[in-house]
């Protein structure tokens, strides 16, 4: 393979691996707070990018993305008031289906509210046609946003979760609810944060990832499943292992087309998931010794 | 400083705690013995907000705190050191102890003076302040435990079972830091089944048996007391 090509598909496996990561990280901030799998995270990206995109037809792009994160965030919000506060018994397991269950009634309802067309996002630089010589590789502007976003997301997150009393709180409530309320955590309040959080966060990947990898109604199942995979190789609840392993297996799959056929892209983030949990079910990162101490 | 009268809880319809009424003076060690199943730590759940009472009055320094959740309650200075510990396993030793100061106000050098005053008591803990919280030995997640309520600066310190599971050395250690906290003015509320040891820190005593208080005394009388004797000290088994 000549370079210029092995550094393209690189390029473009950063670029979706970076998005995975991101849907990963998602993930971790709710299961990180509550103990529990969001599987509607990939509807939040899907409603970023949605609402971004009708949005943008009355404002300028900045402003658009604005709105689209602060109504996925209520979105997010709304997810917890309505339904999982209420919930007398909120074991795992019920938690899970429930939120399967939201991503079925979200992504019908994009489908009313919207129509099955794909749209897109408008490049946040230049257009189309821009691109950027790269040691003859050549890559559109908006991967460099979609990269420049997602550190910033990693970073942000990174120092909260471990420096901020909200973050370590956050923690603490996952680590053990019973013992946060009795240290003066309002338990309920951090988790509808910790939803409003990972709904934001989703609406921004959303709307960076809309321009180069469009947006449909039900474009959220696939991210969620890779980002789901992503997630467990790097380490369930583990920031800088959902990095790690969105970049390798958005590389893997890119390189996969070089090899294999276009449609076995998508076995590629399962096949790697079922090795993870064979071989090492903490994930890359994530050490046995605290998967040990966690519920799943 | 907490005075509970006629309390009544239980989980859903089975009803636990009958007509309860106790009280504690401030700077009091009191203790509650009784058997597995009488109510201990069920009174104690009730007493911090994590189950609520179905009728009878909790009373913590004048206001009626039977019907506030357990967060409110710690920030009016009662803390719970729960039965089995239940530290944050996946957090360093120095984070449960920040998490402790959560009611207190944001002030960092109050919450660092508190830290210092932590770390002196426990100085093990301050060898191990960034190991987390799931690899520490039982002894030292009960001073976990217990430092982490210690941070919130509370009025009243109520121990579920600070000895369950324990060594008999850590046990003494564990006991002679309740004391330590007594003569620094501390209120305490010991919950135990260890009653032999308990009786032997505290002021006064109740004995709970299913759910009711049948008796009430100073320590000394009840480590006296005939029933108390053959009941919870092991009196007719050394013959």
């Amino acid at each position: 393979m000549k370079f210029e090509y092995l550094l393209q598909y690189i390029l473009s496996g950063l670029t979706n691996g970076s998005i995975y990561a991101i849907t990963a990280i998602g993930f971790n901030i709710i299961y990180n707070t509550t103990g529990i799998i969001n599987f509607a995270q990939g509807e939040f990206l899907m409603l970023g990018g949605m609402s971004a995109i009708t949005f943008s037809q009355y404002f300028p792009l900045p402003i658009a993305i604005l709105f689209a994160v602060i109504v996925t965030s209520i979105v997010g919000a709304l997810i917890d008031f309505t339904i999982i506060r209420r919930m007398k018994k909120p074991t795992v397991l019920n938690m899970i289906i429930i939120t399967i269950g939201l991503s079925i009634l979200i992504r019908e309802i994009a489908l009313h509210v919207w129509d099955e067309k794909v749209r897109s996002l408008p490049y946040f630089t230049g257009d189309e046609t821009t691109s950027i010589n790269f040691f003859g590789a050549y890559i559109p502007p908006q991967v460099l946003w979609v990269l420049g976003i997602s550190t910033l997301i990693v970073v942000f997150l990174g120092f909260f979760f471990k420096y901020t009393v909200a973050g370590r709180s956050m923690r603490a409530c996952s680590s053990n609810i019973t013992a946060a309320k009795l240290c003066g955590i309002k338990t309920n309040n951090m988790i509808t944060f910790s939803f409003v959080l990972s709904a934001a966060i989703g609406a921004v990947a959303g709307a960076a990832i809309s321009p180069i990898a469009q947006t449909q109604y039900d474009c959220g199942t696939s991210l969620a499943i890779k980002g789901f995979a992503v997630a467990i190789l790097g380490g369930l609840g583990n920031s800088t292992g959902a990095v790690i392993g969105g970049l390798l297996i958005g590389i893997l799959e890119s390189l996969s087309i070089s090899i294999l056929p276009l449609a076995y892209k998508d076995a590629i983030a399962i096949t790697i998931l079922l090795i993870i949990l064979f071989v090492k079910p903490s994930g890359l990162l994530g050490k046995s010794e605290i998967s040990a101490l966690k519920e799943f | 400083m907490l005075n509970v009268s006629n309390l009544e809880s239980g989980y859903g319809k089975l009803q636990v705690l009958k007509k309860i009424s106790m009280h504690i003076k401030p700077g009091e060690i009191v203790t509650i013995i009784g058997a597995n199943g009488a109510g201990k730590t069920t009174l104690l759940n009730t007493i911090s907000g994590l189950i609520k009472s179905t009728s009878g009055e909790i009373v913590f320094n004048d206001q009626n705190i039977g019907n506030l959740p357990a967060e409110k309650i710690v920030k009016l200075g009662c803390s719970l050191v729960p039965e089995g510990r239940q530290i944050f396993d996946t957090l360093t030793v120095k984070e449960n102890l920040m998490i402790g100061a959560y009611s207190l106000n944001r002030n960092k050098k109050i919450i660092n003076d508190e830290l210092n005053k932590i770390f002196e008591l426990f100085p093990i803990l301050h060898e191990r302040e960034n190991q987390l919280g799931g690899t520490l030995s039982g002894g030292e997640q009960q001073m976990l435990a217990i430092g982490r309520a210690l941070m919130a600066k509370p009025k009243l310190i109520m121990l579920d079972e600070p000895s369950m599971g324990l060594a008999p050395l850590i046990i003494k250690n564990i006991f002679d830091i309740i004391k330590e906290l007594k003569n620094q003015g501390n209120t305490i509320l010991l919950v135990e089944q260890n009653a032999k040891a308990a009786l032997g820190i505290a002021d006064r005593g109740y004995v709970l048996e299913t759910g009711q208080i049948v008796l009430e005394d100073t320590s000394k009388e009840l480590l006296n007391n005939d029933d108390v004797q053959k009941a919870y000290l092991g009196k007719d088994y050394k013959k």
